[in-house]
């Protein structure tokens, strides 16, 4: 799927300063070894079973299927993971490579602290040292997830510049790769940044998507008619969609974070707003300026929360074979709160976007047709702002 | 236009770099005078992005404060064309790659030939990705200039002999900022880039004093300084060309005359 210089059509590349260069192809040639190596897809295996509790559930959502009447729905649990959230599959592999490589150092930025929690909980069983860049605005929203991180012994540096989100917490914690490269490894959390990044994470992530489609054929006998996905950087989405891009009958949707709506400037929907750009190291649709000034975004979601979007997700968008739609911060908060009290599971405010589209979709859906939504993370560290967002002021 | 090569025939050079609309695009002209005045034989123009990412804090903010004050792409331009009726040292633009993608690669390189821009120094285009506007540079004879870093060994030779203008040797490893100290063996560097080619490096990062200007002067053709400039741009405001002048005069001094140290 990948052009040789990491290229997804005319997205990807590698468009980071000189300091870094040998540092990523040292990463891609260790990640190619690695991929060839049945020992390491062993340990990551051994280590997604006994650790992270995969395989992660696929549930028949009886309840709500009954109350669309429409498709049939089917909840990809990625919240049961350890730590919560599809976050942890990506990080386990990635310490992994790292410990391949000799790092003893991950650094990794965080936007709501998913991916900062998971990395600080590799870097404990691994025995690494561990800093965390995460924007002080979202140190701040998410302050449990902080104490979290700190429990578990990693560092988290409040990053003041910019907007103090999580764009600026990427470029911090770059700025803190090309101080200390030696024995550092940037733990990157999605399918963005420059060359091999975006193949890495995929791979890993694609762990959603392959057993998705196992447990379906399992259940159904047939594969599903939609997957469908939130997308900010986009790693839950591409795992879920990568061993169905090509089957054209799956439909493939990534869910945006709309924020107040796309027609205003408080969004964070990338494909649905944005225009080609190069920021973050790779080619691909960003929200900016007309001078190329990256715009500050806007969603509910502190992880949903950025001006860019992988360059896969670009490229899919480009040839037609997904779909990206926007969902508002309202739609989203209403389907947090019905997949509550309608199957008991509180889902992320993230995974909350791709249940609010299903909810509109379904419906209109024939009765033996089979959508599967990826429930990316676990809502508990939402509660407070989606009380908030309601009214009510709760005391954690 | 000038020659960049030029800028090099009087000794050791000095550069000095300077973010556009810091306090004012007003003040940035009357800095950039002065410092040309005081024996700057290159002058880099930053034209502010929003997320810097090769720039330590002094530089980020200088970024933030000139686009808060308004200052876009084409006032930039307009700047140039102000300074191009006396400067006639050469003057290359040091920015991000999305601000040229983002005002379409040929158009703003055409408009770097017309206004007086003769280089171009973008930190997130490595080696691998010029292409994207190299051609573009070709066509309009403004040279695309290469970074060399502490990290890129086996990449020296090849970044070397495809060089233009000047070669940026990038001190240490990090980004932008003045240090106290800097340890990185340059002079084995310097000679992998003299083995391949013969176009003049630079070095900058981390570069304040005129001792440490001096000394990396002495193991290349020049030093660079930004965020030493950009903190009196940011302490002095307004007032600050002359003081940019005083510091500028103490660099060259410093760098003129520096021997080679090899």
């Amino acid at each position: 799927m990948t052009n040789p210089r990491g290229r997804f059509g005319v997205h990807g590349g590698q468009y980071i300063p000189e300091t870094l260069m040998n540092a990523v192809i040292e990463l891609e040639r260790a990640y190619d070894e690695c991929r060839r190596d049945p020992e390491f897809d062993r340990e990551l295996t051994r280590l997604f079973n006994e650790y992270a509790g995969r395989p992660s559930r696929l549930y028949y959502a009886e309840k709500m299927t009954r109350d669309l009447g429409g498709a049939r729905i089917y909840l990809k649990r990625e919240d049961l993971n350890h730590t919560g959230a599809h976050k942890i599959n990506n990080v386990l592999g990635q310490a992994l490579l790292a410990q391949r490589m000799g790092k003893t150092r991950l650094i990794a930025e965080t936007g709501a602290g998913q991916h900062g929690v998971a990395t600080a909980t590799a870097a404990a069983l691994f025995g690494m040292e561990c800093v965390v860049f995460m924007g002080e605005e979202d140190t701040r929203r998410q302050a449990l997830n902080v104490y979290r991180m700190r429990l578990l012994g990693a560092e988290v540096v409040p990053v003041k510049t910019g907007t103090a989100t999580l764009k600026d917490a990427v470029s911090q914690a770059m700025r803190e790769w090309t101080s200390r490269i030696d024995d550092t490894h940037y733990c990157l959390g999605s399918v963005m940044g420059p060359h091999p990044f975006p193949t890495i994470v995929r791979d890993f992530q694609a762990v959603i998507s392959r057993e998705i489609r196992a447990q379906v054929l399992e259940k159904e006998g047939r594969l599903p008619d939609a997957v469908i996905a939130c997308v900010g950087g986009g790693s839950n989405a591409i795992g879920s969609f990568y061993h169905f891009i090509d089957t054209p009958s799956v439909r493939l949707i990534g869910c945006e974070a709309a924020g107040r709506g796309v027609d205003t400037f408080e969004t964070a929907a990338t494909i649905n707003t944005g225009r080609l750009g190069i920021f973050h190291g790779m080619k691909s649709y960003f929200c900016q300026d007309a001078c190329g000034q990256i715009a500050p975004v806007y969603s509910i979601s502190a992880g949903l929360d950025y001006p860019g979007v992988g360059p896969e997700h670009a490229w899919l968008h480009d040839i037609n074979r997904a779909e990206y739609v926007a969902v508002t911060d309202e739609e989203a908060v209403c389907a947090f709160e019905y997949l509550a009290r309608t199957e008991g599971i509180i889902p992320a405010i993230e995974s909350a976007h791709a249940v609010a589209h299903a909810l509109k979709i379904a419906p209109e859906m024939e009765k033996d047709q089979i959508i599967v939504i990826t429930v990316s993370g676990r809502g508990d560290k939402d509660c407070a702002a989606i009380a908030r967002y309601r009214g009510e002021d709760l005391h954690e | 236009m000038s020659d960049i090569a030029s800028a090099f025939d009087h000794g050791k050079a000095f550069i000095a770099f300077f973010t556009c609309g810091d306090p004012d695009l007003e003040t940035t002209a009357a800095a950039v005078r002065e410092a040309v005045r005081n024996g700057a034989d290159l002058i880099e123009l930053g034209i502010p992005f929003s997320d810097p990412t090769a720039e330590g804090p002094v530089i980020q903010e200088a970024n933030l404060r000139a686009l808060k004050g308004g200052v876009d792409t084409d006032k930039v331009f307009g700047l140039v064309r102000d300074l191009r009726r006396d400067v006639s040292v050469p003057l290359v633009f040091m920015t991000y790659a999305n601000v040229v993608f983002s005002f379409g690669a040929e158009r703003f390189i055409a408009r770097c030939r017309e206004s007086g821009v003769d280089g171009l120094i973008l930190p997130d285009l490595p080696y691998e990705e010029k292409e994207e506007f190299l051609p573009f540079c070709r066509a309009y004879g403004v040279k695309l200039i290469s970074l060399i870093a502490p990290t890129s060994e086996n990449r020296i030779a090849r970044i070397a002999r495809e060089a233009e203008g000047f070669l940026y040797l990038v001190s240490s490893l990090g980004v932008t900022g003045t240090r106290t100290e800097i340890t990185t063996d340059l002079t084995n560097i310097v000679r992998a880039v003299r083995e391949n080619t013969s176009v003049p490096c630079a070095v900058g990062f981390g570069i304040s004093t005129p001792e440490q200007a001096r000394r990396m002067a002495e193991v290349s053709d020049g030093a660079i300084v930004g965020s030493a400039i950009v903190k009196l741009m940011a302490r002095y405001g307004r007032r600050a060309p002359q003081y940019v002048g005083d510091f500028v005069r103490a660099m060259k001094e410093a760098v003129r005359g520096a021997s080679d140290g090899e």
